[in-house]
């Protein structure tokens, strides 16, 4: 989130898309009604299905699914004609008046630069015009035909209202009532907020869905506002630390990226991540990545790391290309994977394509898995009839597998999806023999680096000097390796305005990530975690809720990162000159001498206003874009393409080119995606408010609520194939079939897209062949083996199938 | 003389029929008044946040036993953390029912282990457990792991072994265990940010 849960209770009109926070993100969700009860705000729902979050919307209004980028790209279309934009903000704060580099083209459905065989562009056109002072031209009155905002113009011109009705099935006039309240925000004085989740990222457009949204935002002036933002309001109760942590294929902590095989040069590497500004003044924040990526390297490899040896920059594995999930279960498929962890993780439960998977799992050597539960994962050589049909005796892989604590087991910290990092305590020893996470790696870990020691083996030198100065080697304990992430000083740390002033002592614990170094002489696992553990002691720990302000920051709960910043961009809640553009919610203010308010500014805190610092000060030109340069797979402009099995098969907008033309598929997956003739049904997968994923089938509370797998169809579609409510129906993808109760309902409904009827089949998740609820088949047995562009993340969301009466 | 309700029922239960005791004067305070001690006053409350969703819910986890040296604790009830900024003391169905995923029949108790072709799971060891996986790691990587590629770049990557983060443990346990796996030259390596 840009910003946080509480603040959600400042906005004017909340738009719910991609997700369903009433059902999912229950106690979040108050703030909504916070929001409606309080501050008169408007609440709006598009979705496929009428949820509960649609039950309390003051408008819903149904779309086909994965047509996102259709309905935001008309809402921009509309903002854009009916002049309903925040002018000074776009023209202030976002890459509107930037000059886009000759040679950038748009024409059916292709960018510039795209090659057919490889599936991938030459993104060189994508850029800014660079002028001879060596930064990107602009022009003020925003009237040059190659400017970032005509360019936007004419790249959705063409998504009218009967263009995104014909797309999403969109009731015409439900759209433009749709536009007409989000439009009501772009005054200065009201802000929009846009909740999603999984409903957007499990696309193969979900990133660029995210990204519609976000333009739109930029357009309102809506990004850095107390009520605004870009809000993703997330999965998993730490998946927001994970990702923070790095713990990602291509990713190192605190959003450092890992080498590719080309970046072997260790100047090069930090080069071309310390980005130097594009336009005079700017902050540029990302120049300091050598002082992050330095002490990170200083808290892994200690000593060892020296300026000599680049830090050991050579220790870290260099990328050939992203190892992301799917890419590593089709290298599995091959044969070509021997051992696989699962840590908490059930992947054959998560990742699509069941039948791939369990053919996938058989040809590893060893699998180890670590979780305080019996997955479906660790168990996947089990016979359990119709459910899990494979003979033990022909699966070779040897399985181990570790318990490990829960959550109420264990001391430590979370980070929320407002990015609040907060301390939980042990209230009881774990069940048996069961461990900790940290303590399994740590034993796991020692041992490898036992056999190291005494047999010596492929480069063991990372693994030999590795910091493991832990009190007990087998049980680092959280709270040192919070302050392990925090961040010390190794070295007296002299200020460098007065070299008689000694900031930070020796082995005392960093205030924040401005205090790192690259000289060696701080250490510091995660810089976007530093200020969690300080001197002071444990920030994420903090428990005093007060909330002067009103606004919900509450500055001494918790730790948030960056900083304890709980709204992100809040420099650009303030006109350019430094007034508030609302003074009623207003974040921070210039107080003659530096910016504070009710937030921790994002800002340089002594640079007034009227100076030329934007206020994005991580990107080099300082203002947010519009254009997204070549930062995207699939392009510098969100465009709509359809789900790799699309329902209509074609994409009105440029039926040559029909879905995302960037993405990764496979070899023979392609061709076995299922076509609208065998399999007419659109089917979108989601979760229940009484379940959590594959988890609380194990808990008898959750499984006495929602004891039993089931699908939903319409009133309409249960009548064409004889369905009764009650009913067990087959549902089958091209990749497999699943069996389930029918619930018949009106809160599906039949849509009128392209001239044909299409329908929705809704397939809840959370069953399997291991809990305590009834035995379900995993409904990944029919998602498709595509991912969005960018990330990889699953079309879980959009596929086709077929349903009868079973 | 002073005696408690419990106390009480204690010194009855040593042999003597209450009746007769309380005939003799020793009839406990308040007793017939007296509605049974409310569970709650009694407990040990520890703080903790909801492990399903991403709002992470303040939670206040009661447990028995008083978290003394040899007092075995068990949590036995979690409600709501009325101070937390953001739930404000509610729950959803999942968080109220997280007492049993604590207490699920399925927790996994001991290390096991199941053999190639094998039907079924034998208990191990830790000791055995972190013996054979780093075995089988070492193994692995000391017969894939690639120092250099085909140009003769330094890469010093481990392709054939990879690993699956959860994004429901901890900041720390994250931590370390990026830490101890990216060592290895493991990029194979995702949490569930990425499904």
């Amino acid at each position: 989130m840009t910003n946080h849960w509480v603040d959600i209770k400042n906005a004017n009109v909340i738009i719910i898309m991609g997700g369903n926070a009433a059902e999912a993100h229950p106690c979040g969700f108050k703030w909504v009604t916070e929001a409606k009860a309080h501050n008169n705000a408007k609440l709006v729902v598009i979705d496929p299905r009428f949820t509960r979050s649609a039950a309390v919307a003051d408008l819903y209004t149904p779309l086909r699914t994965g047509t996102d980028i259709a309905f935001l790209g008309g809402v921009i279309n509309y903002l854009l004609s009916h002049d309903k934009i925040q002018h000074e903000y776009v023209k202030a704060y976002s890459n509107a008046p930037f000059i886009v580099a000759e040679g950038y083209r748009f024409d059916s459905g292709l960018f510039s630069g795209y090659d057919e065989a490889t599936r991938k562009y030459d993104k060189a056109t994508w850029a800014y015009e660079i002028g001879p002072d060596g930064y990107a031209t602009v022009d003020e009155t925003l009237q040059h035909p190659r400017c970032v905002l005509q360019l936007l113009k004419t790249h959705y011109s063409r998504y009218t209202p009967d263009v995104v009705s014909n797309i999403c099935g969109t009731p015409k006039d439900a759209f433009l009532k749709v536009c007409e309240i989000i439009a009501t925000t772009s005054v200065p004085d009201r802000t929009l907020t846009f909740m999603y989740a999984l409903g957007w990222t499990q696309h193969s457009v979900g990133s660029q869905m995210i990204r519609t949204a976000a333009m739109v935002q930029l357009l309102l002036g809506n990004v850095g506002m107390a009520g605004g933002g870009v809000n993703a309001l997330r999965g998993h109760s730490n998946i927001q630390g994970l990702t923070d942590l790095g713990l990602l294929s291509n990713l190192l902590p605190g959003y450092l990226t890992l080498p590719g095989e080309k970046e072997t040069d260790f100047q090069g590497y930090i080069g071309k991540r310390a980005l130097k500004p594009l336009r005079p003044g700017q902050m540029s924040y990302w120049q300091n990545y050598g002082k992050f990526h330095v002490s990170l390297l200083k808290s892994w490899f200690g000593n060892a790391a020296t300026k000599e040896n680049n830090w050991c920059f050579d220790w870290l594995p260099k990328l050939d290309k992203v190892y992301d999930v799917l890419q590593v279960f089709e290298l599995m498929h091959q044969g070509k994977l021997n051992g696989y962890f699962c840590q908490g993780f059930n992947p054959l439960a998560s990742i699509p394509h069941k039948a791939k998977l369990i053919g996938a799992m058989a040809k590893l050597k060893y699998m180890v898995v670590i979780d305080p539960l019996a997955t479906e994962t660790s168990c996947f050589w089990e016979n359990h009839g119709e459910y899990n049909d494979v003979d033990p005796s022909k699966i070779q892989t040897e399985v181990i597998r570790l318990p490990s604590t829960c959550f109420a087991e264990e001391n430590g910290s979370l980070t929320n999806s407002g990015r609040w990092l907060q301390w939980h305590y042990k209230g009881a020893e774990p069940p048996g023999e069961a461990k900790p996470d940290a303590d399994i790696v740590a034993g796991i870990f020692l041992k490898l680096r036992e056999l190291y020691q005494k047999e010596g083996g492929a480069f063991p030198d990372p693994i030999l000097n590795l910091t493991w100065d832990y009190k007990t080697p087998h049980a680092p304990a959280p709270e040192e390796l919070a302050m392990e992430y925090n961040g010390k000083a190794l070295a007296d740390l002299i200020d460098p305005k007065d070299p008689t002033k000694v900031v930070m002592k020796k082995g005392q614990q960093l205030d924040g990530f401005a205090q790192l170094r690259d000289d060696g002489s701080t250490a510091c696992g995660c810089w976007l975690y530093s200020g969690a553990w300080t001197e002071k002691g444990n920030m994420m720990a903090r428990r005093d809720n007060s909330d002067p302000s009103g606004l919900g920051n509450t500055l001494n709960w918790a730790f948030a990162w960056p900083a304890n910043r709980r709204v992100l961009y809040n420099r650009a809640s303030c006109d350019p000159s430094g007034k508030p553009w609302d003074p009623k919610r207003q974040l921070i203010g210039w107080d003659g001498s530096k910016w504070s308010g009710a937030d921790i500014p994002d800002f340089k805190p002594d640079v007034p206003p009227g100076d030329s610092m934007g206020p994005f000060i991580m990107q080099p030109e300082g203002v947010g874009r519009l254009f997204a340069l070549d930062k995207m797979a699939e392009g510098p402009f969100p465009e709509h393409y359809e789900p790799f099995e699309t329902p209509i098969d074609t994409n009105p907008l440029h039926p040559k080119v029909i879905s995302n033309p960037a993405a990764r598929v496979f070899k023979g997956d392609l061709e076995a995606f299922g076509k609208s003739k065998e399999y007419p049904y659109a089917a979108t997968t989601y979760r229940l408010t009484e379940h959590f994923h594959f988890w609380t089938k194990h808990t008898r509370l959750a499984s006495i609520l929602q004891p039993e797998q089931f699908v939903e169809v319409s009133e309409e579609l249960a009548k064409e194939k004889g369905i009764k409510d009650g009913d067990k129906v087959k549902v089958w993808s091209s990749r497999g079939f699943i069996k389930a109760v029918a619930v018949v309902t009106k809160r599906i409904r039949p849509l009128q897209v392209n001239g044909r009827t299409v329908h929705h089949v809704g397939i809840p998740i959370h069953w399997g062949f291991k809990g305590v609820a009834k035995s379900g088949y995993l409904a990944n047995i029919l998602t498709p083996f595509v991912g969005d562009a960018n990330t990889q993340t699953p079309e879980f969301k959009s596929f086709l199938v077929n349903i009868e009466k079973a | 003389m002073q005696v408690t309700r419990r106390q009480f029922f204690k010194f009855c239960a040593t042999g003597l029929g209450g009746s007769s005791v309380a005939m003799l004067g020793f009839s406990p305070d308040n007793a017939l008044a007296e509605v049974r001690e409310f569970k709650l006053t009694r407990s040990t409350e520890t703080r903790n946040t909801c492990p399903y969703c991403s709002v992470s819910c303040g939670l206040i986890m009661h447990s028995l036993g008083d978290k003394a040296k040899n007092v075995e604790a068990s949590i036995f009830h979690i409600e709501g953390d009325p101070d937390h900024p953001v739930n404000r003391g509610t729950l959803c169905p999942k968080g109220a029912g997280l007492v049993d995923f604590i207490h699920s029949p399925n927790r996994l108790k001991y290390p096991e282990y199941r053999a190639p072709g094998s039907k079924e799971w034998q208990r191990i060891s830790w000791d055995d457990a972190f013996s054979r996986v780093a075995r089988l790691m070492k193994d692995d990587r000391d017969k894939n792991f690639i120092a250099k590629n085909a140009d003769g770049a330094t890469v010093n990557r481990w392709l054939s072994t990879g690993f699956l983060a959860a994004s429901a443990s901890s900041n720390e346990s994250g931590y370390i265990t990026h830490k101890a796996i990216r060592s290895t030259g493991v990029l194979a390596f995702d949490n569930q940010a990425r499904v």
